[in-house]
């Protein structure tokens, strides 16, 4: 128990009474696009461009997209044939259908079959597709992620806990210009009978950009 | 009789290796390297004009498919793929 000292003879200054180090208030200096975004910003308010309250509101909308749009796509792709063709051939009138609004975002839905598995990354950038999703994980916007992900992406899915078999292609989706891609994992065994809403509940963010498998029910 | 479209699916291209300044979008890694047309997207607007303030002209996109191996002289599995988009100007049909 690392944090559960018996001995108090070491110096305890500029530790927490937990043990741990404290950081600075500010542990980044503010670099020159963040203070031009805040410069902007302050003069299109105070110029009434925009209003403060837009701005907010405009935050609270994205920050209420998660996975679980996503997963409401797959797990009617799971159910319903009829839709999970409609929506490997146009996947933006496959969301529409579902009432999910996707704005502007071209999609394209791939799926993970026994003889193919799909993974996303955006080399360039961290193109992602965030009406669905909703924000990207730090590591996707990671060099590491985004150089590896297209040398050797077999070894970046076992360290994900994904080992893909030899008769298995890997397929890698470089979001190079104006696609955006989901994948639809495998539905896991064991899930006969299992509603809509409870099939969703299986679909991790992980296993829509690829790094990752449907959860197992139970 | 139409004239078939150099770079309809299935069609073999070569990324060019030109490198312009300026942002574009087709990744240093898969230039000179060759792939087959998945399928045709767009048209959109060319983010090469857009990335400026400029309106893009709208131009087809191209979901080209590459091998591994013909990418990476050593590669994991040879045959495993990669899908990238890339637009007309950057590529050569052979």
């Amino acid at each position: 128990m690392p944090h559960d000292h018996q001995d108090h003879d070491h110096d305890h200054s500029g530790m927490s009474p937990s043990g741990h180090p404290y950081r600075e208030d500010q542990d980044r200096t503010r670099s020159y696009w963040q203070t031009m975004e805040i410069a902007a910003r302050e003069l299109m308010i105070e110029k009434g461009v925009i209003t403060a309250d837009e701005v907010a509101a405009q935050i609270d909308a994205m920050d209420a997209r998660s996975p679980a749009r996503g997963a409401a796509i797959v797990a009617r792709a799971w159910l319903d044939p009829e839709f999970r063709k409609l929506l490997l051939v146009d996947a933006p009138a496959a969301s529409t259908e579902l009432g999910i609004d996707i704005g502007p975002l071209n999609l394209i839905a791939v799926e993970n079959t026994d003889k193919v598995h799909n993974v996303v990354v955006c080399t360039l950038c961290s193109c992602y597709p965030r009406d669905l999703l909703g924000l990207p994980p730090d590591w996707y916007k990671s060099r590491a992620y985004r150089t590896r992900a297209v040398r050797e992406p077999r070894r970046v899915l076992a360290e994900f806990g994904v080992e893909v078999p030899q008769d298995v292609t890997v397929r890698v989706h470089d979001s190079t210009a104006d696609m955006r891609y989901i994948v639809i994992p495998a539905r896991p065994g064991g899930t006969d009978g299992m509603d809509e809403a409870a099939l969703a509940t299986l679909v991790t963010r992980d296993s829509m950009i690829g790094v990752g498998q449907a959860r197992q029910p139970g | 009789m139409p004239t078939p479209d150099p770079l309809a699916p299935g069609a073999r291209v070569r990324v060019r290796t030109m490198m312009p300044p300026g942002h574009v979008r087709t990744p240093a890694y898969l230039r000179g390297h060759v792939g087959r047309v998945e399928r045709v997207l767009g048209p959109f607007g060319n983010p090469e004009q857009k990335a400026y303030g400029h309106t893009g002209d709208r131009l087809p996109l191209y979901r080209v498919r590459f091998a591994m191996a013909d990418i990476w002289p050593t590669s994991e599995a040879p045959s495993d793929t990669l899908d990238a988009e890339i637009y007309a100007h950057w590529l050569e049909p052979l």
